[in-house]
Formats: structure tokens, sequence, C-alpha cells
């Protein structure tokens, strides 16, 4: 790699590549996201790349192991160009028939498409699946065609270019466009991304910090992993862009540790633009003089909170501060310090590329551009949507989702991780964005989406919560620390049936404590959850605690399992993995369980083909 | 599976110089590094670190027993996470746990007596759309039941 001496090197480079691979040119896209990895993917595209070379086809058909295509229930994907093909749960057998039939021939392999649960008909190219046809992508437009490990696929499709046009524009323009694109902070808060900057920029110096929060901790959210595996560059440029516009020297990424892809794409990704000469002394010829350093987190869902993550960067444990003063004033090392998630520094390059005008013209009046959902749990369609602000929950979970499998009916979904809340159905046309969420009791949060159907039980969705928090409070605060503890012990009475008569008002009560009187968001979001769950699902509550009933049947001192006779074929398949020894028949007559031995494990209820096995 | 490190408490040469002498900004990363190579964090080499940070032995105490990814216990041959993030407990992480206790006759978190298995939940890594995910020696396994778990383990526990 040749040192980039100004902009103009750039785009000589950026043309050079570009018309290497020209629109029309065959290429096979392997995703190579974690989840498509878990499937297989890796030994698939080895499979890919033997059978192009037996068939000499390596120099006329481009191999790419991609990023995250976010449609992961139908991994391992596979796109081919040019005609955008794609290919789902492609195992290493399809690989000779793709290559024959697709690449060589242009023909369709039928059966390896995605099949519409609704109308059944067979989906060929990409853009015209629903999951993807609802979707507007802008962050994640080019992770199904970059091979992220290589800075040339993301210089050819027009990559850094975005920053060649902010040294052009100077600190001062590109802070007036940050701020007037009304972008926000994708990481939960969404607190105006450029008025952070000039915060920061403004404050006196000797030196500024940048960070990237890639602690992305909310159970359920994988948006920020999937950018920094499949399009580690696009986060660099925005960081790079941040620290002309504040003055910074310095940033810093720092990383969940159960993020080892992540870690590994982002290294070789900065090793590459140190040496195009894009980090370091003199970007691209400018003044600008910046770096970045990556810090692996310790596994500490608090330290996602800035003031808790400036503690771990420092070799600290992860407890938050008092705010003010803000970190943008005093923070890393007691320098001012820019702190945005990935998703918002992904952003930035195409704000200052393609201007605020355009950029605010996507979404609702206070909430501008596109937001990353991970669309998971009782939904059909599970994976990454990017979606415009406003769009509505219902849009999101059944055009885009494809609905409630197996027939069940929608119940609830949360939104904003253990900051967040649960909607029900009668919320379901709420559109998305930042300030009605929080109206309704949930908020936006980094993006998880948890989608709950009849047999999610609301009361155990809130004990969940509580659970974890009370795990990861720091224990900075006593009420949260032994708030939470407490909370928890009240919802585990109600699932256990043992709850006193007046538990809901307790739960009430000990929620508004929790939090007034919590330093950070931690604390003070906690109780959201619960208190959501219990607003808008109060009859379960009222179940567990009147009629020690569980309606979804999921509480397991509330439930007990049976057997219907009727249905009961007698195949002992029930009784052979029973890990009790807990049901009697014999062979082809009906079974029963003893209760007394049974510890409704459900194991019966998931191996029985004839639906025999009841829960009350 | 990883390699089962030789049960020697020193630390390998060159580890300790990677980083800055007396930086304290660069302890996790230094416990991440002595944790790869020991596969948990022995008290003599969190006395070495502290040594070499120009730190108190309590504050790296403090610090490693802080963070969930830190063990300042040997784990065992193979290492079986159970992912309890949201996305999974609604589709049934929980009784696959349970059944895992059963099995490996341990409560998560702990070791088998023998040093064969260790179980432990992680609050997410991340795959959610693959849900319920079991996580065994560093390789994801998706759309778990409590059945499967089972045979994956039977099967690793008779491999030895």
């Amino acid at each position: 790699m040749v040192r980039l001496k100004n902009s103009k090197q750039l785009q000589q480079l950026h043309r050079q590549l570009a018309a290497a691979r020209p629109a029309g040119r065959p290429a096979v896209a392997v995703c190579g996201g974690t989840g498509c990895q878990a499937q297989g993917s890796l030994s698939l595209s080895d499979a890919f790349r033997r059978e192009l070379k037996k068939r000499r086809l390596s120099k006329k058909v481009e191999l790419r192991l991609t990023g995250c295509h976010g449609f992961c229930e139908r991994g391992p994907l596979v796109l081919v160009f040019p005609q955008g093909v794609l290919y789902q749960r492609v195992k290493a057998k399809d690989v000779a028939e793709i290559v024959e039939r697709t690449l060589k021939k242009g023909e369709i392999v039928e059966r390896l498409l995605y099949q519409d649960p609704q109308t059944g008909k067979r989906i060929a190219r990409e853009a015209d699946i629903p999951f993807y046809r609802h979707q507007q992508r802008l962050v994640l437009k080019d992770n199904g065609h970059l091979d992220p490990t290589s800075i040339n696929d993301y210089i050819a499709i027009g990559g850094y270019q975005a920053l060649a046009k902010a040294l052009k524009m100077g600190p001062a323009g590109v802070l007036d466009e940050v701020e007037a694109s009304g972008l926000r902070g994708r990481g939960g808060a969404g607190f105006p991304t450029g008025r952070k900057w000039r915060i920061c920029g403004s404050t006196p110096a000797d030196t500024r910090y940048l960070v990237c929060n890639a602690d992305e901790g909310d159970p359920g959210a994988f948006m920020d992993r999937s950018v920094l595996e499949g399009n580690p560059h696009s986060v660099i440029e925005g960081m790079l862009i941040g620290a002309l516009a504040i003055g910074a020297g310095q940033g810093f990424v720092y990383v969940r540790q159960e993020y080892p892809l992540a870690v590994e794409r982002l290294e070789l990704a900065l090793e590459h633009a140190r040496a195009y000469g894009l980090l370091g002394a003199g970007v691209l010829g400018s003044s600008l003089e910046f770096d970045v350093t990556i810090k692996r987190g310790g596994g500490a869902f608090v330290c996602g909170e800035e003031s808790a993550l400036i503690a771990s960067i420092e070799g600290r444990r992860g407890v938050p501060r008092r705010r003010p003063p803000y970190p943008a004033q005093q923070g890393l090392f007691g320098r001012p310090t820019c702190i945005n998630n990935v998703e918002t520094w992904a952003n930035v390059p195409h704000v200052i590329k393609r201007g605020a005008k355009w950029f605010s013209a996507i979404g609702t009046a206070g909430s501008k551009g596109t937001k990353i959902f991970s669309l998971v749990g009782k939904v059909h369609n599970t994976g990454l949507v990017e979606v415009p602000m406003g769009i509505s929950l219902r849009r999101i979970v059944f055009d885009i989702g494809g609905g409630i499998p197996g027939g069940k009916q929608f119940k609830a979904v949360q939104t904003g991780g253990p900051s967040g809340g649960c909607l029900p159905e009668s919320k379901l046309d709420t559109p998305v964005d930042f300030d009605t969420l929080v109206a309704e009791g949930a908020m936006m949060g980094s993006g998880g989406m948890i989608v709950m159907d009849s047999s999610t039980c609301m009361v155990d969705v809130a004990r969940y919560f509580t659970n974890f928090l009370k795990f990861e409070s720091c224990g900075n605060c006593t009420s949260c620390r032994d708030g939470l503890i407490h909370m928890h012990r009240l919802l585990e009475k109600l699932c256990a049936g043992t709850a006193a008569p007046d538990t809901l008002e307790r739960i009430e009560s000990l929620a508004e404590t929790i939090r007034r009187t919590s330093l950070c968001a931690l604390g003070t979001t906690a109780v959201n959850p619960v208190l959501s769950t219990l607003r808008h699902f109060r009859e379960e509550f009222v179940a567990h605690l009147e009629e020690k009933r569980c309606p979804a049947g999921v509480c397991k001192e509330l439930i007990t399992f049976t057997i219907d006779a009727d249905k009961c074929t007698g195949c002992t398949l029930c009784a052979k993995n029973c890990p009790q020894d807990a049901i009697r028949g014999r062979k082809k007559k009906p079974h029963t369980i003893e209760q007394d031995k049974c510890i409704k494990c459900g194991i019966c209820r998931d191996v029985c083909q004839y639906g025999a096995v009841l829960v009350k | 599976m990883s390699p089962v490190r030789q049960q020697t408490d020193e630390l390998p040469a060159g580890l300790l110089e990677r980083h800055q002498r007396g930086d304290a900004a660069g302890l996790v990363d230094l416990l991440h590094d002595i944790q790869a190579h020991f596969r948990y964090l022995p008290r003599p080499a969190l006395e070495a670190a502290a040594a070499y940070l120009e730190l108190p032995v309590t504050r790296v105490f403090e610090v490693a027993t802080f963070y969930e990814g830190f063990h300042l216990k040997p784990r065992g041959e193979h290492v079986c996470t159970v992912c309890m993030g949201t996305a999974c407990h609604v589709r049934g992480s929980q009784r696959v746990l349970e059944q895992l206790e059963r099995d490996l006759s341990i409560a998560s978190g702990q070791t088998t007596p023998d040093g064969k298995f260790t179980l432990e939940e992680v609050n997410c890594v991340g795959a959610c759309a693959l849900g319920p995910l079991l996580i065994v020696d560093g390789q994801f396994q998706g759309n778990m039941t409590p059945a499967r778990a089972s045979r994956l383990v039977g099967k690793l526990g008779k491999r030895g």
C-alpha cells in the first residue's frame, strides 16, 4: 500500500479500483457475519473458492466474504451478482449447482430461494424479499457488498470521500452541517450529535479525545457488532470527520469482550488506514493528526454508560460518576471527550457526503435519518432491519418481520433493552422515534426489538430484566443495588404464587424510589420493564397474584403438565426423553405423567409430535 | 477446543512487556492478555501485573473481580456458555441451562469435579437471531433445545 499524499490521490485510487469492478461483473458474496459463521458460512466460502478454481472461474468471478447481510434467520446467505439473487440456508453441497447454473448459465436454483410464508411464493432477488423491500438501508447498505478486511473495497465504493470533503469544508463547516442534519445519538439517549461536538470542541483544553462506544450491552441488540464487523471503515471515517470538527488527536473504540470478531476486523481496518496515511500525522496531506486505539471491555453492562465507560478505559472499575461536568467538558483523563456510539459514527460520512438537507429529509420532525433495529424473538424473519425514523411498530413486526410464527398471537414488543419497556398490540401503530416511544413508557435504546407472543409470560419478562439488572448494577447506589434485589424477590414470589396481597402496590412504590434516587441511567431506567409490563398487562400480574395462575404457561410453580389421552398415540418418545422418568404408559397406549416426579422441564412437550402434552 | 495450559503460574516471557510499565490505564488490557494465556487469572500473575503497572494488588483485584469476563478460578477443559439474552430467554434458554445443570450435576458458574466442564451464562453475545444459543468452546450453536444440548455435551464427555 502506498501512502496517499492528498485527496487527489485518493480520487485516483478510487477511480482505478472502481474501474476494476464494473457493475455487471459476476460475483458471489457469502455472508461472514457472526450469525452466518455459526451456521457454517466459512466452510461455504471455502467450497466456493475450490469450485471456482476447479472450473477456472477464479479470475472471472469475484468471491467475497462479506459482513452481516442482516437476514440471520435464513443463513448462511449467499448473494449472486449481477442478478442480485439471494440464496438462503445454503450448504456446501449446493455450491457446484450454484456455480454451474447461476454463474455459468444465468439460471436460478429455485429450491434455495426464500419462500414467502404468507403467499408461498419463492422470491429470487434480494431487493424483492419483503424483509428487505420495506427497509431503507443507509448504514447497512454496503454490508452485503464489501469484504470488511479490504480497505480497497471500501474505497472502490467511494469510501473516505466524505473525509476528503470534510477536510475541504473545515471544522466549522463540518460542525454546521452535522448540526443542521439533526443527527441524534443512536446509543439510546438521542442527544443531538452536532451540539455534543460543539460543546466538546469549544471547551478549552490542551488535548481532546473521541470515543466510539461499542459496548453494545443491551441483550437482544447486535447492530453495532454487525456494523463493526461488516463495515469497520465507515466507523473510522466517521471518527476522522469528528476529530477534524472537534480538534481531537486521539480516539478510542471501546468494544465488548464478547465481540472478538469485531475487534479483529477493526484492528485490520486500522492497520490498513494507517498504511494509506488516512490515520496518523498529516491525514491526506492536511494538518489533521488522529489515530485510534482499541480498548476491550471486561464484560460489564454498566460500561455502556459514558462515565463508567471512561472509568473502564482508564483501567478502573466501571462505576459511573455524577454528571455534570459531562464528558464533553471533562471526560477521559480529565480532558473534553466526545462519546458517540458505533451507529452514530457510521452515519457521519453519509451526512457529510450527501449533505444535511438530504439527510434531514428522512425521518420525522424530531428524529432524522434511519435507525437499525435487531428484530428478534417470536417473529418469522429475525435479523437486522434499517428503517426510516417514524415507521410504525406494526410495519416492522408484520411487513418486515412477517408476523408471528406457529399461528400464535402477537402479545408485545420490547424495545430499548433493560432500560426500555413492553408495548402491547394496541400500541402497534406507534411511530418509532426517540420521543414517541419514551412517551409510551418504552424507549428506542440502542435498537433491540424483541417480539413476544401468547406463550411469553409478561411477569416472567419483568422478572428476567430485573434479574439481569440486579447482576449488572455496579453497587454504587443503595437504591439500585439493594432495591433491585428486593424488586426481583417480589417478582419471584409473584411467579411462584406466594406473593402478598399488596405486592403490586409495593412494586410501584419501590420502583418510584429506585427511579428517583439512583445516580446513573442504569438505575433510573431499571424499573421501566417492570412498570411498562404492569401498565399494559396488569391483568396478567393479577392472575399470578390472585388466582395463582400463569396464563402463558411459563411460570413453573403455577403450571402442570398433562397428557391428552385422545391425542397420545403411545409412541413412548416422551417417556424415553423424560429426565425424571416420570412418564408411565405401555406402547401404543396413552401415557400419563406422575406429578410428584415431574420437574416441568418441558422436554416431553418439545419431543411430542402429536401435540398431546398440555400445559395448564 | 482450547488447549489446556501447563499447570504453571509463571507468566510467559514478553507478556508484560507488551504493555507500558506503570500505565494504570492498561490494566484491563493486561488482564485480558493474562487470561488469554492461563484461561483464568492466577494470583501470582495478578501480583506480577500489579508490580509491573505500579499499582496496589488490591486495585488489581478490585478490577479483576468487577468485570464478569474475568475468572479467578481455573476453568474446565470444555466451557459451555448459555446465552441468557432477552431473545434467547423468550425462546427458552433457561430450560437449556437447567438441562445442562442436570446433566453435569453442577450449578451455573461451576466446574465439574473432574475439571472437564465449566457451565456459564452470558448476558448476550449478539447472535440473537439464532436464539437460544449455546456456545461450546467458543463455537456458536444456534436454535438450541434441551435435548440437543444434552446430546452435544454428552458427546464431548465421551470423547474426553
